[in-house]
């Protein structure tokens, strides 16, 4: 071989970078950041102008009066007025602490009670079924439980949001420890990583994917368990968006009723969008990403 | 940070191991794993344990690692000597950039950050990843990822490397090459190296000395030493003559299992 009469070293440093541009090439990006944004949004504009549409045709059959029944028009017309009324933004300062008290509470609870049932083996033995169903028990039948315990008051709602949203939380974190590729641990440890160091560098990034899965469904039940409890628990002086949904049908104002619904669907959907750009931000770092992005 | 290679180490980068036994399981369950296996790796030196499936290779060099515990015997390392582990997948951290893995274990030994800078940049440039270091794993070859996670086991600052099959999943050019690149990183930073492999050209082609070890359990049965002088080639007639006594050796040991 001709290539023996050079030093080794000059040889391999020509093959590596030569390999190494080999291996790398051809791993473009994909479209634009506008074009992608554009391709997952339009299907959703013509799916909800689908079902406005339905809506309005349902109105025109004459179902239901319009009294109970108002058309898209109308409730728009509403939400609009809504929107620039200080009831909507009163309402939803209330309900926004009760709902962040709530669900931070909610994932302390589920971070230390998930990371104690993923490891220590007894706990695992008596709790980890119990915080399964605990998932599966509807938050609303709690509510009579906490209105006897705490009446009609904040404590009673904030006990509920946190029952309903702790055990999926923690559900996450013992999930996210469980598959912990056993590789990196043994890596890390022999990188000079013991005992809290371990979990800093090691376990806690690689079960953040399936923590933050568990804070999105945490979130959810939080939501959830949350408009329960403002349906149920009305406190006079505190006009949450709840109570005004109570409200709105005592009163029979059709229109207010689904501004404020629409309301609530759309604060849920804009929290529940934070939590996937989280989730998607983390699989894009770790590479596992599809091609088409999502 | 200006001088590109640690200084050389002496005897603190020999391995002794004393009579290790290891046994998975109680009773009548308990399956021995390591019988009785002594062996020294001199400093500087570059030793190949081969052996087929079931001699205990991994296992032996998680208790020289310290991941795993002895049942019996000894293994005496130099005074503080943590050695480095590889192994056949690249195992770095997914959610860090090629530098970050590398910076680990500095940040674990507490190095201030200008020093952890400084060391990171040597350690890509010592295998040739300097314009990578912002990249992330995923984003790399299989063999440019086995460097990665070389240069984050040199950033140990050790003088023993494990080594367990950490080639054992790339093509053949991508391994020469490595070939070539862990033969002058241990050459220049006097390592000693314990290498686990079952292919028996590659111990032929890396190895100052080869040790078969027999499978269930786990025994030292023979040892050769490969006075072939360096740099060498896989696919030269010394190394080959080497590699086919080795084979043989191994298919014995295999064949005695086949009763």
């Amino acid at each position: 071989m001709a290539s023996d009469t050079l030093t080794g070293s000059t040889r391999t440093d020509a093959e590596i970078s030569g390999l190494d541009a080999l291996e790398t090439a051809g791993r473009q990006r994909g479209p634009s950041r506008v074009r992608r944004a554009w391709s997952a949004l339009w299907p959703k504009l013509a799916a909800l102008a689908l079902a406005i549409a339905f809506w309005q045709v349902v109105v025109w059959t004459g179902w239901k009066d319009p009294w109970a029944l108002p058309g898209p028009a109308t409730v728009f017309a509403d939400l609009g007025h809504y929107l620039v009324s200080s009831a909507l933004w009163d309402g939803l300062a209330t309900t926004g602490r009760r709902a962040a008290v709530g669900f931070a509470a909610a994932v302390a609870v589920g971070l230390v009670l998930g990371l104690a049932v993923a490891r220590v083996a007894v706990l695992r033995a008596a709790l980890g079924s119990m915080i399964t169903a605990l998932q599966t028990m509807p938050s609303i039948a709690w509510f009579p439980l906490a209105i006897l315990l705490f009446q009609l008051s904040e404590q009673a709602i904030f006990f509920v949001v946190v029952l309903g949203a702790a055990p999926s939380v923690a559900n996450g974190v013992i999930h996210g420890v469980d598959y912990v590729p056993p590789l990196l641990v043994r890596a890390g440890r022999n990188l000079g990583a013991r005992g809290l160091h371990l979990y800093r560098y090691v376990i806690a990034p690689a079960a953040l994917p399936a923590i933050v899965a568990g804070l999105k469904q945490g979130w959810a039940f939080a939501w959830r368990s949350l408009m329960a409890g403002e349906l149920l628990v009305v406190i006079a002086t505190r006009t949450s968006i709840g109570a005004q949904l109570t409200y709105a049908r005592e009163l029979n104002e059709a229109p207010r009723l689904m501004a404020i619904m629409i309301v609530i669907l759309v604060v849920g959907l804009l929290v529940d969008a934070a939590f996937g750009a989280a989730d998607k931000a983390i699989r894009r770092r770790w590479g596992v990403l599809d091609q088409a992005g999502n | 940070m200006t001088s590109t290679t640690t200084t050389p180490r002496s005897a603190t980068g020999s391995v002794a191991l004393r009579g290790v036994t290891k046994v998975y399981g109680q009773g009548e369950h308990a399956v021995l794993a390591l019988d009785g296996v002594s062996l020294d790796v001199a400093p500087g030196e570059f030793v190949c344990l081969v052996g087929a499936s079931g001699c205990g290779k991994s296992t032996l060099l998680n208790l020289v690692a310290g991941l795993d515990r002895a049942s019996g015997g000894r293994i005496e390392l130099g005074e503080g000597v943590n050695p480095g582990l590889m192994f056949q997948e690249p195992a770095l951290f997914p959610w860090l950039t090629v530098e970050a893995n590398v910076e680990v274990p500095l940040k674990l030994r507490g190095l201030p950050r200008a020093e952890r800078r400084a060391k990171v940049a040597d350690l890509l440039r010592t295998v040739h990843l300097a314009e990578f270091g912002r990249k992330r794993p995923h984003e790399l070859s299989g063999g440019m990822r086995q460097r990665v996670a070389l240069a984050r086991t040199l950033a140990l600052d050790t003088p023993v490397l494990l080594m367990d099959e950490p080639f054992g999943a790339l093509d053949a050019m991508t391994r020469d090459i490595l070939h070539d690149e862990l033969e002058r990183i241990w050459s220049e930073r006097r390592l000693s190296v314990l290498f686990v492999t079952h292919n028996v050209r590659e111990a032929a082609r890396l190895a100052d000395r080869i040790i078969l070890l027999s499978s269930r359990p786990g025994r030292i049965i023979w040892s050769t030493r490969v006075d072939v002088p360096r740099p060498r080639r896989i696919d030269s007639p010394e190394i080959a003559t080497i590699a086919a006594e080795v084979t043989d050796r191994l298919r014995t040991e295999v064949g005695r299992h086949g009763q």
